[in-house]
């Protein structure tokens, strides 16, 4: 959610259970705005928090002309002092989903080992050999904030569009979903590159809009039902949480160009998923 | 001259095939009964009047504008049809929360008030950084309010929220007063005894094969009061909407809801659909879940309850369920609260395997005697005791249960320890001085590991053993049949033989 609208936004998506305490919303307040004059971010959205065992890494994305492609992620601890994290290499997803498991253990150098058994050869004369995959805590992290990016990181229809020139940038016309929309899934889009937009038919993509519908809708998710939509605070303001990725919680106040969404859980996929519908 | 006329000539086939233009464009459309050259006169007209900037990317949508202008008188005889929204509907419902009752000045204030101070709660819990927002956690005091009034409860607590995929509940949790909720477990029992009988009666009509399967014992239920029934729960899906009493909990369901792993729906009434079959809809499911939480996550200070007075040593093994508030706690220091997890202690009675708080022996009952081989006796089970320190839970999937720590670093003078459970993520507790509480806000799942695998059903019965009372006979050829006839003629002629000796002999006599 934009830090701009911290003082609200916590508000509404705190039903989830999670909020930030009086100390860290305010260090918030301070430390992002030095944060996005230092990196020289067009803006700068509070992005969640993970849970860890010992510790708690707050999490801030800067947002640079082009919404989607520059992004950079940074952590903190006391909300004052942030720490870059490095861009996603495929090498880092394969060794973490290799290495990294349990909850978060709150220090960013703790080392992930896993070691896998290889046998070369057959018979007897199988030779095995170890292969120790070692993974510390902040490239997890990174991996992490990545996938819940690209998963389930959520944007009303229209919020944002792309410009001739292929920028995505912030719509600055829209002026919020319907309340008829708002309880639809197929109004909310994923803010991640489309992944299965190629695949519609004709048909359907006649009716879409190029400058808005350049995101793939929510409501064609695998499995369905994998999102729960909810009006809350006395029916008005349009919550959806993810049931993937426990812990996001989207917001937007229909008819109001108000809308975010923040992560706060323990960075675990919900695998179970599928058994627990 | 001719140069002129020709001129002229021009001029007039110019003016000709403007005027044909014109009239080309005077032309009105059959669709939409406009023409063109009126539409272009009023878009110039209109860009006349409101000079915008770079009017040449802007012109379609200035067309279009225009276009759209023609219709709105006629639509003006529309009128819009006003739909009650879900947010006016809960307005209404909610808005009885702020009502104010005309006796409330004359209550008693010596009278200690079971209402919860909810904004007190609140208050911590947001340093804690749990809470569900000071708006509605203002509403959910409200519903609470209301909730003691109408059902005269002794003490409620606000339990805690869980979430489902349609809507949520709030938990509030209220102690059971004696006398009350008997006569549904009484009628529940009734119930089922009529089952029973209606069954049997049906077995009289006509006899199936009866199987041998004998269903394990029915663990029976805790009484209300006691256990994992020790208090009654009320839920409402949003704070202002009438709150519905859960049904007391079966051994049964506990031991299914630990094997499950399910979200709620948010319908009470709804199935659950599982496996293994849970016994009971979604209301029998939560208040399951709720008992789980409680004995796994509601945890105090220690030295703020202090054990009961036993009332003598008959009840050596049953572990204790009561205690009372010492009245000299003084409070333990935040840091030390925050550092050490022995000074907590859990307050609610541990379930056992067998989906009780206390433990019953199922194999002591009168049919037992029958059989010849005296079962093993089995062993009881037996959980920690009442009170135990946190320090002695065990750790699971290679985490540490609890997680304490401190709400601030910066004015830890006068900070909170708070503690988060990491089993039942969304549970927390906090402790300053003599106030504690605790709360859960979350799915209402256990932290399963990597990855939860449901189990396997059970192995197909075995086929019945085949012996010759149940192996059919080959059929016998012609030959066979021939001989065993020959065998029986031949039978027949012997007896018949005797038969004529022994009236021969009589004749004889």
């Amino acid at each position: 959610m934009d830090s701009n609208s911290l003082y609200y936004s916590l508000e509404l998506v705190a039903g989830s259970g999670h909020t930030l305490n009086l100390e860290q919303r305010t260090a918030l307040q301070t430390s992002l705005v030095i944060l996005k004059k230092n990196y020289k971010f067009h803006r700068v959205l509070l992005w969640g928090k993970i849970l860890g065992l010992n510790n708690d890494y707050f999490i801030a994305q800067g947002r640079g002309e082009d919404e989607m492609e520059d992004k950079k992620n940074l952590y903190s601890f006391n909300c004052m002092d942030w720490f870059l994290l490095p861009p996603v290499t495929d090498q880092m997803i394969e060794e973490v989903s290799r290495a990294a498991k349990g909850r978060f253990i709150g220090d960013p150098s703790f080392v992930y080992e896993h070691i896998q058994t290889r046998k070369h050869g057959n018979g007897e004369k199988a030779e095995e050999e170890e292969i120790m995959t070692k993974v510390t805590e902040e490239t997890r992290l990174t991996v992490v904030v990545h996938h819940i990016d690209e998963e389930v990181s959520v944007v009303p229809r229209g919020a944002f569009v792309r410009n001739p020139h292929g920028l995505v940038q912030i719509n600055r016309s829209f002026d919020g979903l319907s309340h008829s929309e708002a309880g639809k899934l197929d109004s909310f889009l994923h803010f991640s590159k489309p992944k299965n937009l190629k695949k519609k038919s004709i048909l359907e993509m006649g009716e879409l809009n190029p400058a808005i519908d350049f995101l793939d809708v929510v409501s064609d998710d695998i499995p369905k039902g994998s999102w729960s939509l909810q009006f809350e605070c006395a029916s008005k303001v349009c919550v959806l949480r993810s049931l993937l990725w426990l812990g996001l919680t989207f917001y937007h106040v229909p008819m109001t160009p108000q809308h975010g969404y923040i992560y706060i859980g323990n960075g675990l996929k919900n695998l179970d998923l599928p058994f627990m519908l | 001259m001719e140069a002129i006329d020709e001129n002229q000539d021009i001029s007039q086939t110019r003016l000709d095939s403007a005027a044909s233009f014109k009239a080309f464009m005077l032309k009105t459309s059959t669709k939409s009964n406009l023409n063109l050259y009126d539409h272009l006169t009023q878009l110039l007209i209109k860009v006349m009047d409101n000079q915008p900037q770079n009017v040449v990317d802007v012109i379609e949508d200035l067309s279009l504008d225009v276009k759209r202008c023609l219709y709105e008188d006629q639509q003006s005889s529309l009128r819009d049809l006003p739909q009650t929204t879900a947010a006016e509907l809960l307005a209404e419902q909610q808005r009885l929360l702020f009502s104010r009752t005309e006796d409330a000045d004359q209550e008693d204030e010596l009278v200690e008030s079971p209402l919860p101070n909810v904004n007190e709660i609140g208050f911590y819990l947001e340093q804690a950084g749990v809470g569900l927002g000071r708006e509605e956690m203002q509403r959910v005091f409200l519903a609470l309010k209301q909730l003691v009034e109408s059902q005269a409860l002794l003490r409620c607590r606000l339990w805690g929220k869980i979430l489902g995929t349609e809507s949520s509940y709030i938990v509030a949790e209220a102690e059971y007063r004696e006398g009350e909720g008997e006569e549904e477990q009484i009628t529940e029992e009734a119930a089922e005894e009529e089952e029973r009988e209606v069954k049997a009666q049906d077995n009289e009509i006509d006899l199936p094969p009866q199987s041998t399967y004998k269903p394990a014992p029915v663990v029976p239920k805790e009484a209300i009061g006691a256990g994992a029934n020790k208090f009654v729960y009320y839920v409402c899906k949003e704070p202002g909407l009438p709150w519905v009493r859960l049904p007391s909990v079966s051994p049964a369901q506990i031991n299914i809801a630990r094997q499950i792993r399910k979200f709620f729906t948010g319908k009470l009434d709804s199935p659950v659909a599982s496996y293994p079959p849970f016994p009971g809809n979604e209301a029998n499911y939560l208040r399951a879940q709720i008992a789980r939480i409680s004995a796994g996550t509601q945890v105090s200070p220690q030295g703020f309850f202090q054990a009961g007075e036993e009332d003598g040593d008959e009840e050596y093994e049953a572990p204790r369920d009561c205690f009372d508030v010492n009245p000299d706690f003084e409070g333990i220091p935040v840091a030390e609260m925050a550092e050490s997890l022995s000074t907590w202690v859990h307050h609610v009675q541990h379930i056992l395997p067998q989906g009780r708080c206390t433990w019953v022996n199922l194999a002591v009952k009168p049919e037992v005697e029958e059989m010849e081989e005296e079962p093993d006796e089995p062993e009881p089970e037996v959980g920690p005791p009442l009170l135990s320190p946190l320090s002695q839970d065990a750790e699971m999937f290679t985490t540490p249960p609890w997680t304490s720590k401190i709400s601030t670093t910066l004015t830890s003078q006068h900070a909170i320890a708070v503690l988060c459970s990491n089993l039942w993520p969304g549970s927390y507790a906090f402790a300053c001085g003599k106030k504690f509480e605790n709360i859960y806000v979350g799915w209402g799942l256990k932290y399963a590991g990597e990855a939860y695998s449901p189990p396997v059903p059970p192995l197909p019965q075995k086929e019945y053993p085949s012996g010759p009372e149940i192996t059919e006979d080959l059929d016998p050829s012609l030959e066979e049949e021939q001989a065993l006839k020959e065998a029986l003629e031949e039978q027949q002629a012997a007896q018949d033989e005797i038969e004529e000796t022994d009236e021969e002999e009589e004749d004889n006599d």
